[in-house]
């Protein structure tokens, strides 16, 4: 899965912006995500090899964010908070809640590929936790009958 | 000066410093994990919190970090209020939960800087009950270990590699918990550096695999103040022994030198001493197993039969061994041993350094010059740890904007962020890449003999009256113009460089540009000349007729006994010339501890012992001579190579400072060395200094499998140190001190207590004596001698390498597995013309060897350049820059 000419052209316009390549290390990583989901070691080699990096150093401000995907991951990744305020509202409540009614454990993709449950760093909603991310979308005050609607049971 | 207050004592402390470095300076005990003297602050750990008070009502002080913290003129602090031990305490606890409770089995125990300042907090009791996290460890090549559970995340291993050694292969992953530090993937870590990582690393992530192969505790360690063979720069190293083999080598805090770091083939080179390639026992005509005195009376009989004896000595033997060999066979037969040439250019470099205005600058300052011009020395691979203070060196214009900034220069992480990507100007002329060519402002490639057009160039910039340069190209002239422009304006400007192009034009080049700064400045030009090895300079000092001259008194019949000392001449001359030698000699007499090619020629042979059982003196590039002492008694029939020569003489003198002390009356300019270290008389309290720690086990039963009664501990008469525990080791100077520990500080880290201040220098002075002061106001006449443009079609030219190109590191396995393959490296140009591609063998001709390499493209080699991995084993001796035979496409 080496990247496409236009995936490097993308990047090297991105770069362009900066006096150091490097700087744009995090645009890139979000082009390459966003056209195959997530970041692959080979690809971490050729972002780098555009931005004039090694793959260590890219491969440190990868790994350092929560939204970048070092391995594949399901159709909508679900974040939920694990933050204090969360936490104490119950957020593993309703992890334990979720890993039952997807068949999966933290960390894991469902089978239908649908899905990939992780933890989130605090969202800054804290006034309105606990708080989840499924895809794009923010879910606010959750519990547990709400959950069971944002996931319903496939027959 | 600014006057403190810690704990309602007033203490003086240099303003501006911080105050944990302040701290320790004053020897009290503050714990602490991310600073480092050699790396400033970065205030990542919070281990070295204390309370800060606003004035003196102040009752309550809030906690601040003493790393990150300014002295000034009444600060007033506590150590020791129950809040500041508490946080202390509390931070340990925290580093201490995901902390695997593996001290026993971990190779850091009993030297752990992380065990010292848990310790020290008085947190000795876990609470946490819970799951520790867990990590994967990679495989990071031969040289060192990783055990990432045991990591504290201090940051200090990505700040060394990365930032203070240029490494790009290791750095820091993900984020909170489960932050990781190592590679991408698993691999070789590339930087010639990464050794260091064991002793930055405060706890057992990384630790020195060679090591483990053979793992001692530090307290059951045997150790003595050694000096690095493998280069020039004399590093001072602490190997330690135990079981009669040397188990490894650590850093010694030199200030002058090495400060904390030493290079990987210094720090893993030491395998030879335990090689199989070893002379352990004397052997005539190829018997092997003769008797010490069997082999003395062949040795005597050889000599008294002998008509004319000549010796050849070694520039990696001591001043002591080469002068005992100049003293059996008179002044007028000795030879330094030299390589062809390489007498004739260390000669060179003598006279300018001892008659221009030209210093030779110790590493410390030469990590303060704000310009630099590398001519024509691959640093990087001839002298390693010169290339990691010029890597230093190029931000001092970063600590120039801080300055400007007001920003205080330990404040690493605001120093860094104000320079971004500033540096001060290195210049980098060189036959192929560099190490260093990422930090370079320029970089020249070409031919020697251009590279010396170049030197020449910037010299007649820097003054007219030095000879100017025909016919160079307008790229040449410019960039001579730009670096002549850096040099004028810095003010502590530097020029490095060396013998291995054997070329004497590079040097005179680079003595012009000397000649020519200290001109401008009134002052002597810093200028560092690299030299092949690490008694090259001191042989020099001795001086005496060079190889060629050997060869021709046997030849001519003048001479028909050969003593050899330390060298195999297979790697000095080419091989038919060294075969007519050792076949014309009558008789060939080979003292040394390495089973080599010329020792197969001899009719005697006699063992030598490594620098870890002999005592010396050696003279580094800088001009300083250092004594080193042996690590452990040579066994069985092993001597010092001195005292073979001793007994050949009928010993006028019984020990080692009877040869130091003669050879420094025999030599003015060696007077100094007898400075360099105490004598063997130097007693503390009535004793001698113990090679063992206090701490030491199993002295009685170490020898129980052969004898259960336990042997007398051998007598050291050479020196002032003992091969036992018992003695004095407090108050020792610096030269004699065998390893550091203080009370509660069991890792290198105890060294800040033998420093006037962390980073500073020892107290007591650093050790050595500089033999080589600058004539200031010395006239020294132009070289004029400026080479034509025009070129040979080809020559071959020698490419260094640090794992590969030095002898004795290439018998330490873990160093030879990191060696290339033999090699011809060529401009793809000439590869077209020759008709061959990366990757084909060819066989070339080499000084009459025909040897097969592979050929390597390199596009910045100059067109006309063979490049040779020189002094690789496999690759035959070559003159450098001579043509080369015929080369020819080998069969597949
Ligand atoms: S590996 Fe060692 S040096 Fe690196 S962060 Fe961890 S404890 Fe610190
Ligand atoms: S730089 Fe030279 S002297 Fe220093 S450790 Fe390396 S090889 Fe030894
Ligand atoms: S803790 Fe969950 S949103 Fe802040
Ligand atoms: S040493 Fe001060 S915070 Fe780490």
């Amino acid at each position: 899965m080496a990247l496409s000419e236009a995936e490097r052209e993308a990047i090297r316009e991105e770069a362009a912006h900066y006096r150091d390549k490097s700087a744009a290390s995090i645009e890139a990583l979000k082009i390459v995500q966003q056209r195959h989901g997530w970041v692959s070691d080979e690809h971490i080699k050729d972002i780098a090899e555009v931005l004039g990096m090694s793959p260590d150093q890219l491969d440190g401000v990868a790994t350092f964010y929560n939204l970048i995907y070092r391995r594949p991951v399901g159709k909508k990744v679900i974040h939920y908070c694990n933050s204090v305020s969360c936490w104490i509202l119950g957020a593993e409540e309703l992890r334990e809640q979720m890993e039952k009614r997807l068949r999966i454990k933290l960390g894991e993709t469902t089978q239908d590929g649908e899905y990939t449950l992780l933890p989130i760093v605090c969202l800054g909603a804290c006034h309105r936790a606990p708080v989840m991310m499924v895809g794009d979308e923010t879910y606010f005050e959750i519990d547990p009958a709400r959950l069971d609607a944002i996931f319903p049971v496939k027959t | 000066m600014a006057e403190i207050e810690i704990d309602g004592t007033i203490y003086q402390a240099d303003a501006g410093d911080n105050l944990l470095k302040a701290c320790l300076s004053l020897k009290l005990d503050l714990p602490y994990f991310c600073w480092h003297p050699a790396m400033g602050s970065v205030g990542a750990c919070r281990q070295c919190a204390v309370l800060q008070f606003k004035d003196q009502d102040d009752r309550h002080g809030r906690i601040v970090m003493a790393c990150m913290t300014p002295v000034a003129d009444g600060l007033r602090v506590s150590l020791e209020r129950p809040e500041a031990r508490q946080f202390r305490a509390g931070i340990i606890e925290l580093l201490m939960i995901n902390h695997p409770h593996d001290c026993p089995v971990c190779e850091e125990g009993g030297e752990c800087h992380l065990q010292d300042m848990t310790e020290m907090t008085g947190h000795t009791f876990r609470r946490y009950r819970g799951k520790k996290r867990t990590h994967y460890n990679q495989y990071l090549g031969p040289f060192i270990n990783h055990e990432m559970n045991r990591c504290i995340a201090c940051y200090r291993c990505v700040r060394f590699y990365q930032g203070y050694a240029g490494g790009r292969d290791l750095d820091v992953f993900a984020a909170h918990n489960h932050v990781y530090f190592g590679r991408h993937e698993d691999g070789v870590l590339e930087n010639e550096f990464s050794g260091n990582l064991a002793e930055v690393c405060p706890t057992g992530v990384f630790t020195d695999k060679t090591f483990s192969a053979h793992y001692t505790r530090k307290w059951d360690l045997q150790n003595a103040p050694s000096i690095c063979a493998h280069c020039s720069l004399g590093c001072n190293t602490s190997p330690g022994e135990r079981y009669g083999t040397l188990r490894r080598i650590v850093n010694r805090y030199h200030g002058e030198i090495n400060g904390y770091f030493l290079c990987d083939r210094g720090r893993f080179g030491y395998g030879f001493v335990n090689s199989p390639a070893r002379i352990r026992k004397p052997s005539i005509l190829g018997q092997q197993a003769v008797g010490r005195q069997a082999a003395q009376e062949r040795f005597a009989a050889i000599l008294k039969s002998g008509e004319n004896v000549i010796g050849i000595g070694s520039p990696r033997a001591s001043l002591e061994a080469n002068f005992a060999l100049r003293e059996l066979v008179g002044q007028e037969r000795f030879h330094p041993g030299f390589a062809d040439r390489e007498g004739a250019l260390i000669k060179l470099m003598l006279d300018i350094v001892q008659q221009a205005p030209v210093h030779l600058p110790s590493l410390r300052e030469i990590e303060q010059a704000d310009a630099v011009l590398v001519l024509g020395e691959d640093v990087g691979s001839t002298a390693p740890r010169l290339a990691l203070a010029l890597r230093q060196a190029v931000r001092n214009e970063a600590f120039e904007i801080a300055d400007q900034l007001k920003i205080p220069r330990w404040q690493d992480a605001g120093v860094r962020d104000a320079a971004q990507d500033a540096k001060s100007p290195l210049f980098i002329a060189s036959l192929a890449a560099t190490g260093l060519d990422d930090v370079a402002a320029g970089v020249y490639r070409a031919h020697p003999e251009e590279l010396a057009r170049l030197g020449f160039a910037v010299a007649h910039r820097l003054d007219a009256e030095s000879p100017a340069v025909e016919e160079l190209l307008s790229t040449a002239d410019d960039l001579a113009a730009t670096i002549a422009q850096a040099l004028r304006e810095a003010k502590r400007p530097l020029i490095v460089t060396g013998v291995s192009l054997y070329s004497e034009s590079v040097i005179e080049a680079a003595a012009n540009i000397a000649v020519a700064l200290a001109r401008l400045r009134g002052a002597a030009a810093d200028v560092s000349f690299v030299a092949p090895e690490c008694n090259s300079l001191g042989l020099g000092l001795i001086g005496g007729g060079d190889l060629e001259a050997a060869f021709q008194a046997v030849d001519e019949g003048a001479a028909d006994t050969v003593v050899i000392l330390e060298n195999d001449l297979y790697r000095r001359a080419a091989r038919d010339k060294v075969d007519r030698f050792l076949a014309g000699a009558k008789r060939v007499v080979v003292i040394d501890h390495i089973f080599h090619d010329t020792a197969k020629k001899a009719e005697l042979v006699l063992p030598g012992s490594t620098f870890a059982e002999t005592e010396g003196t050696l003279v580094s590039s800088e001009g300083r001579a250092q004594r080193f002492f042996s690590v452990f008694p040579p066994a069985g029939e092993v001597q010092d190579s001195w005292r073979w020569l001793l007994d050949a003489m009928q010993v006028r003198w019984r020990h080692l400072d009877y040869i130091t002390e003669a050879c420094a009356s025999a030599l003015p300019v060696l007077q100094p060395i007898l400075r360099a270290a105490p004598s063997a008389n130097f007693r503390i309290e009535g004793m001698k200094v113990p090679r063992q720690p206090h701490r030491y086990s199993g002295r009685t039963a170490i020898r129980a499998n052969v004898r259960v009664s336990e042997p007398k501990q051998p007598v050291d008469e050479d020196s002032a140190l003992s091969f036992s525990m018992e003695g004095v080791s407090s108050g020792c100077p610096p030269s004699l001190n065998p390893s550091v520990w203080a009370p509660g500080w069991n890792s290198n880290q105890s060294v800040f207590k033998l420093q006037d201040e962390p980073g500073g220098q020892l107290s007591g002075g650093d050790p050595g004596v500089r033999l080589i002061e600058p004539k200031v106001n010395a006239e020294f006449p132009w070289f004029t001698r400026v080479p034509g443009a025009e070129r040979k079609l080809r020559q071959v030219a020698p490419l260094y390498h640090v794992f590969g190109s030095e002898a004795l590191s290439m018998l330490s396995p873990p160093v030879a597995e990191r060696a290339p393959e033999p090699y011809l490296a060529l401009n793809p140009a000439d590869a077209r013309e020759l008709g061959v591609g990366a990757g084909d063998a060819v066989e070339l001709e080499l000084a009459g060897v025909t040897v097969r390499l592979v050929v390597l493209l390199k596009a910045e080699l100059a067109e006309g350049l063979l490049g040779i991995p020189a002094g690789l084993p496999g690759v035959p001796w070559f003159a450098p820059l001579s043509e080369p035979g015929s080369i020819r496409k080998a069969e597949a």
